[in-house]
């Protein structure tokens, strides 16, 4: 099984990405990096640049590299980036249908989780139209997926990261801070994993990004390998978040190989930041929020 | 037309009187009702599905009573219990409200979603069983003095159809939903 | 002014009949299963109430389009086919679908079962509806509710195909067919299952001094003592954050209202749309009487280029409340 890193749905600073990037290309080992901006058009001018160096570096370093279109595109600008992306001789992942209506008929392209591909006839539809890789709906749990795989189009299977929940017109970062989206001054900015939105009694629930909306707890399947592999999922999607990434990878790698086993996989990613949530419920048909695992 | 604020409860002296009524004499009167409701309606059947076996407790908050009813057309129960006592246990769903709303509800008069954003009616306990009762009951266009009238036979039929007009003028007055609603409002 | 059609739910036999009395044009409707996004217990129709339904409607000159709007899950496709196949026999006039695989199977199965692009779909710019008419035959399409009417205006003059509005009723704040916030809660959701937020995982109990609402065992929502209740959807609770160091509470999302779009008509019929909708398979017979007939009004008003009527129906809104939603550009 092979690992790609998703795209980065948070506004970093462009330093941080090209920090960030730079050590994936010198020591993660993931085979293919998903890069651009995915969830708003606003923060595409600050971090374009960073994503582009990171291109290069990722590609001298062997990794496959493609990006992603804009998950939710309305206007004009942001339908121009989405056709300028495809024509950009970059890999896409098409993460609305609007791309579909540029990407030449022979071109492969790449789906992202984004997309509604649920079942078996639309997964082998994306797959006669030229989808190399299809990341399945967060949704989905492990036994659909090998439902999924079992037509022979290539799956993924989000396996590490806050769940991407919901998508809107509206910007919940601005409108938390008494603005406007078209005035939002990157209030984002300020919160590099989303901002925690709990209960009203104080549970951990959900996180806003934009907007985004994800889940709180960081979905985490690496307890669950053998599941997955016995599913058929050909490759497994981590999601960028402000801890150690490349370490995080290294523990997928590391159990898909057999080095470690489950437990020890999920001890040494929980490790790696004390207190955090994760869950599993989807991958095993339950509420997403559940997690099965003792850690 | 669905002003909320229109749900005039039951005046106090016709309440009390209600709550003179021993429950065990309103019994068979209450499960011939309930019978021929089933009987003539097996689309309301139908669309409670799994939850036609459950027990509602029907709670009309300005009566005296409340009702324990379980719509399962192989062994439907219907009784009417003592509020002064407690409310009743063993339901699933129980569903509370001014009489009039309640009504409201089961003539189409008015919208239960409404009644509920607006604290008219509130649910409690088995939330899918209850809007399965709704959605059943909405679809089933019942009318309870016809149902009341038709299941005491041909003459009490006749009755039911002599009242109408009475029950009309009376609905008018009073604007409570006493007889099924028909066309826009 | 051509006159804008007007498409009505019905989540019953008898509302389907109620809107048709109230002067639909068009009437929109579900089957029993998880096949449409309101697959609500006590809800939809069997395949003879539809067939009976489509007679009634036709008779007095009404349309009936079949919402087959949410996504096959793995191993259950044929339940969505079926559907597609039984829309057809019993005469319907056109199914909405949102699934790419059920659009391209109905598209190759059965061409002559006029296709409209469900709200589900969520396609929100030219580039996007022109895909799904120029793959698929869609000659229809049922705009998300976060497009501005200058956008509509825009997208019209764009496209190839007709556009269907939402004018009343519940307001998704999310892209609709892109939301999992229910099943993360749940382990249900309007793909996976046809429901959002399902009757079956809401609780609701009274505390002291108010009405509390748990979805999932999650707290959504305390409505103090008569306070308005909102319908038991996530996006509409209400939630802590902290931000530059002050926690608060709030409706993160959106304020628990409807859509009311109706003084917009004029403007929304200049924008090119050619059908507005009106949302609500979920209420009443009697919500949607009210709701058609005052709606009817303004259309045939506006087609005879008369000022609209005043509307009546603030009872009938989720918190008693209205917005203009996304139509107006500060909503976003």
């Amino acid at each position: 099984m092979k690992l790609t890193l998703g795209p980065l749905l948070f506004h970093w600073p462009a330093d941080r990405i090209a920090d960030f990037y730079a050590r994936i290309a010198d020591a993660a080992p993931v085979d293919r990096v998903i890069l651009g901006e995915t969830v708003c058009s606003k923060r595409a001018p600050f971090n374009e640049r960073a994503f582009l160096d990171a291109a290069e570096r990722l590609a001298a370093a062997g990794k496959e590299v493609a990006f992603s279109t804009l998950a939710l595109p309305t206007t004009k600008r942001e339908r121009t980036m989405t056709a300028a992306l495809v024509d950009s001789g970059f890999l896409t992942e098409v993460a609305d249908v609007t791309a579909l209506r540029h990407l030449p008929a022979d071109a492969p392209f790449l789906v992202g989780p984004l997309v509604n591909v649920y079942g078996e006839g639309t997964l082998r539809w994306f797959g006669a139209r030229g989808a190399r890789t299809v990341c399945l709906p967060p949704e989905l749990s492990i036994a659909q997926a090998a439902a999924m795989a079992a037509t022979g189009v290539e799956t993924e299977l989000w396996a590490f990261g806050r769940a991407p929940l919901a998508l809107s017109g509206r910007c919940y970062h601005a409108r938390l801070a008494g603005r406007s989206r078209d005035s939002c001054q990157y209030v984002c900015e300020a919160d590099p994993d989303g901002l925690a939105v709990d209960t009203v009694d104080g549970q951990p629930f959900l996180a806003v990004n934009g907007v985004q909306t994800l889940s709180e707890g960081y979905v985490n399947l690496a307890g669950d390998l053998d599941a997955v592999r016995a599913a058929g999922v050909a490759r497994l999607r981590l999601s960028p978040h402000g801890g150690d990434m490349v370490a995080v990878a290294q523990a997928f790698r590391d159990a898909l190989d057999g080095r470690i086993d489950g437990p020890e996989a999920l001890a040494r990613i929980a490790a790696l930041d004390p207190g955090r949530r994760f869950a599993n419920g989807y991958a095993l048909g339950r509420r997403g929020i559940d997690w099965t695992h003792a850690a | 037309m669905m002003d909320h604020a229109a749900f005039p409860p039951v005046p106090g002296p016709l309440a009390g009187l209600i709550g003179l009524a021993p429950p065990p004499l309103l019994a068979p009167a209450l499960d011939r009702i309930l019978r021929e409701t089933l009987r003539s309606r097996p689309d309301l059947v139908a669309r409670l599905g799994v939850h036609a076996t459950k027990t509602f407790l029907i709670d009309p908050t300005d009566l005296p009573l409340v009702f324990l009813v379980r719509p399962d057309p192989a062994r439907p129960s219907i009784e009417a219990r003592r509020r002064r006592r407690g409310l009743p246990h063993g339901w699933d769903g129980r569903i509370a409200g001014p009489l009039s709303a309640l009504l409201g509800l089961v003539h189409g008069a008015v919208d239960g979603d409404a009644l509920f954003f607006s604290r008219d009616i509130a649910m409690e306990g088995d939330t899918a069983a209850v809007v399965a009762l709704r959605n059943a009951i909405d679809d089933a266009e019942l009318d309870l003095l016809s149902l009341a009238a038709e299941s005491f036979g041909p003459v009490a039929a006749v009755g039911g159809r002599l009242a109408r007009p009475f029950a009309a003028g009376l609905a008018r007055a009073t604007g409570v939903a006493l007889l099924r609603s028909r066309g826009p409002l | 002014m051509r006159k804008l059609e007007l498409v009505c739910p019905a989540g019953t036999p008898a509302a389907l009949r109620a809107a048709v009395d109230a002067g639909a044009h068009a009437v929109y409707c579900g089957f029993a299963d998880e096949t449409n996004a309101r697959n609500f217990p006590g809800l939809n129709f069997s395949r003879a109430e539809l067939a009976t339904g489509v007679a009634y409607a036709h008779a007095r000159g009404a349309k009936v389009l079949v919402a087959i709007n949410t996504f096959p899950i793995p191993g259950r496709e044929a339940l969505w086919r079926e559907a597609v196949a039984d829309a057809e026999t019993a005469g319907a006039d056109a199914a909405i679908l949102a699934d790419i695989g059920v659009l391209a199977y109905a598209a190759e199965n059965h061409p002559r079962l006029r296709r409209h692009l469900s709200v589900q779909a969520a396609a929100a710019n030219p580039d996007a509806i022109n895909f799904y008419a120029e793959t698929f035959g869609v000659r229809r399409v049922v705009l998300p509710r976060v497009l501005t009417v200058a956008e509509i205006a825009a997208i019209n003059r764009e496209i190839d195909a007709e556009t269907e509005v939402f004018v009343f009723g519940g307001l998704c704040v999310m892209a609709e067919g892109r939301c999992a916030l229910s099943s993360w809660a749940t382990g249900e959701s309007p793909n996976l299952s046809g429901a959002c937020s399902p009757a079956a995982h809401v609780v609701y109990a009274e505390e002291a001094d108010a009405l509390v609402l748990k979805l999932g065992g999650l707290t959504l929502h305390r409505s103090p003592k008569d306070a308005p209740q909102p319908y038991p959807t996530l996006c509409k609770g209400c939630f802590a954050t902290e931000q530059g160091g002050a926690r608060r509470e709030s409706h993160v999302f959106e304020d628990p209202m409807s859509l009311d779009a109706a003084t917009l008509l004029p403007d929304l019929a200049a924008a090119g749309v050619t059908a507005l909708k009106i949302e609500g398979r979920q209420r009443s017979r009697a919500y949607v009487s009210a709701v058609v007939s005052s709606f009817r009004k303004a259309v045939d008003a506006l087609a005879a280029g008369r000022p609209a009527p005043p509307g009546a129906l603030a009872a009938l809104c989720e918190g008693g409340d209205a917005t203009q939603g996304a139509y107006r550009k500060t909503w976003r």
